[in-house]
């Protein structure tokens, strides 16, 4: 039934048994400094950082460069046309157009946050489990319908990949090959329509049940996390690591 | 195409859409009845499936952006499940970043809205073959728009990345074709099956 979507795999380590709440404002903290830096060199070092962060909880290599992998896609159009559009002292020509030594930093910084942060929200956030990310949401405030609607979607997203492949199989099986043209695209216009239906229905069963069961729209969120010294530590560190960037930063210009 | 990563927007661009996202976040969240959630979440964990499939377009293949369909299905609550999915896309997959949340919101789910806005009004009165015009152009305006604000929001942030941003546009004509024949036919099919599903309670009040 294809592998669960969401999967989290990974071994328990010091740094994935902290507090959900601490790794979530970590990782802002974190994202905002790395935004707010210039100096290249400070840069790779938090990149090599954010690479310590991925080891440290326990993400294998190849997930760590299928995931990046997904990120590139988008960077590449940008980082090859900036050494072309910025003005600055000419680097290379490509016959009527210069790249630029300005232009090749810039796209340089841009790909190192980019990456940077997108590797130390999969190291502290990536590797809680679904459930618990929701719950950590809503005692950090975040709106309770809101928190509500992702514990639910998380709830289904298995459920309607399943689905999927259920349906898609019954598709192969009749002898359907995705091709690049209209049959191709509208058959899997009736596959999602087919997705979608299937899905209300099984929405108005859920809701019958649960209503049947006392359900009033609210769920009473438990949680049985204890703040442990291990968490003070994490904190503490991520505060000084990200003031100490911050410094060396301001040194650097 | 539409996940931008961080690192790549301007301070007042991140903080703007940060800015709209919420707004139109609290609008939606009050117009949404608690028990309405669970019918949501269902939707929107179908979306988000449809999302992952890989379409074969040319010589590579493209995956749905299903805003216009969702704005239609869905109506206002479609910004609580596009922030929804684009924050586990970003937490699981590591598609886009964590402070470009705000706008990369904003981008798909503006869209949808208007999407909603358009034609979930249309969709109530016309026949099962007039649907499928409808829901093409549900698919491709969402895709359009979309790809519209990614290319602003960019511009916006530093006009170095104008060239950049002028060839990303033409990368979302391909996915606008095929996002219109899958939406199309996705709308006839439902209006078809089950009409019911484009008639939810709330839709009619938008």
């Amino acid at each position: 039934m294809g592998d669960p979507l969401l999967a989290v795999d990974v071994p328990q380590r010091w740094l994935t048994l902290r507090d959900p709440r601490v790794r979530i404002l970590s990782v802002f903290g974190f994202a905002l400094v790395v935004l707010a830096l210039d100096d290249l060199l400070l840069l790779m070092s938090t990149l090599l950082l954010a690479v310590g962060l991925a080891v440290a909880a326990g993400l294998g290599p190849t997930l760590i460069i299928k995931r990046l992998a997904a990120l590139e896609g988008f960077m590449l159009v940008l980082c090859i046309l900036l050494p072309f559009s910025v003005p600055g002292e000419t680097w290379f020509r490509v016959g009527a157009f210069s790249a630029t030594w300005e232009g090749l930093q810039m796209a340089v910084a841009i790909l190192l946050k980019a990456n940077t942060v997108v590797l130390a929200l999969l190291a502290l956030v990536g590797t809680m489990e679904p459930v618990v990310l929701g719950h950590a949401l809503a005692q950090l405030k975040v709106p309770e319908k809101l928190v509500h609607l992702f514990l639910f979607t998380i709830r289904y997203l298995d459920l309607f990949h399943s689905e999927y492949h259920r349906l898609h199989r019954a598709m192969v099986a009749r002898g359907f090959v995705a091709r690049s043209d209209l049959h191709t695209w509208r058959s899997l216009g009736w596959l999602v329509g087919m997705l979608l239906v299937r899905s209300l229905r099984r929405s108005q069963r859920i809701l019958a049940a649960m209503k049947c069961r006392g359900f009033s729209g609210r769920f009473y969120l438990m949680d049985g996390q204890t703040w442990e010294r291990g968490d003070t530590l994490f904190a503490l560190l991520s505060i000084g690591v990200m003031i100490g960037l911050l410094f060396m930063n301001g040194r650097a210009v | 195409m539409a996940h931008i990563p961080d690192g790549v927007l301007a301070a007042p661009v991140l903080i703007g859409g940060a800015v709209i996202t919420v707004g139109a976040l609290a609008v939606a969240l009050h117009r949404l009845d608690t028990e309405r959630i669970p019918q949501v979440a269902v939707l929107s964990a179908a979306f988000f499936i449809s999302s992952l499939v890989s379409i074969p377009m040319g010589p590579g293949s493209v995956h749905l952006l299903m805003n216009g369909l969702m704005g239609l299905v869905l109506g206002w609550a479609a910004v609580p499940a596009i922030l929804v999915a684009l924050s586990l896309q970003a937490v699981f997959f590591g598609y886009g970043g964590f402070l470009v949340l705000g706008v990369n919101t904003m981008n798909i789910a503006l869209p949808a809205l208007v999407c909603g806005m358009f034609f979930s009004r249309w969709l109530q009165v016309t026949d099962v073959r007039r649907s499928f015009l409808l829901g093409a152009l549900a698919g491709g305006l969402g895709v359009l728009l979309t790809g519209l604000m990614v290319v602003i929001t960019i511009a916006l942030s530093n006009t170095d990345y104008l060239p950049a941003a002028k060839v990303m546009i033409f990368t979302y004509l391909p996915l606008a074709v095929v996002e219109m024949v899958v939406a199309g036919a996705a709308i006839s099919f439902i209006r078809r099956v089950a009409p019911e599903l484009l008639f939810l309670p709330e839709r009619q009040s938008v």
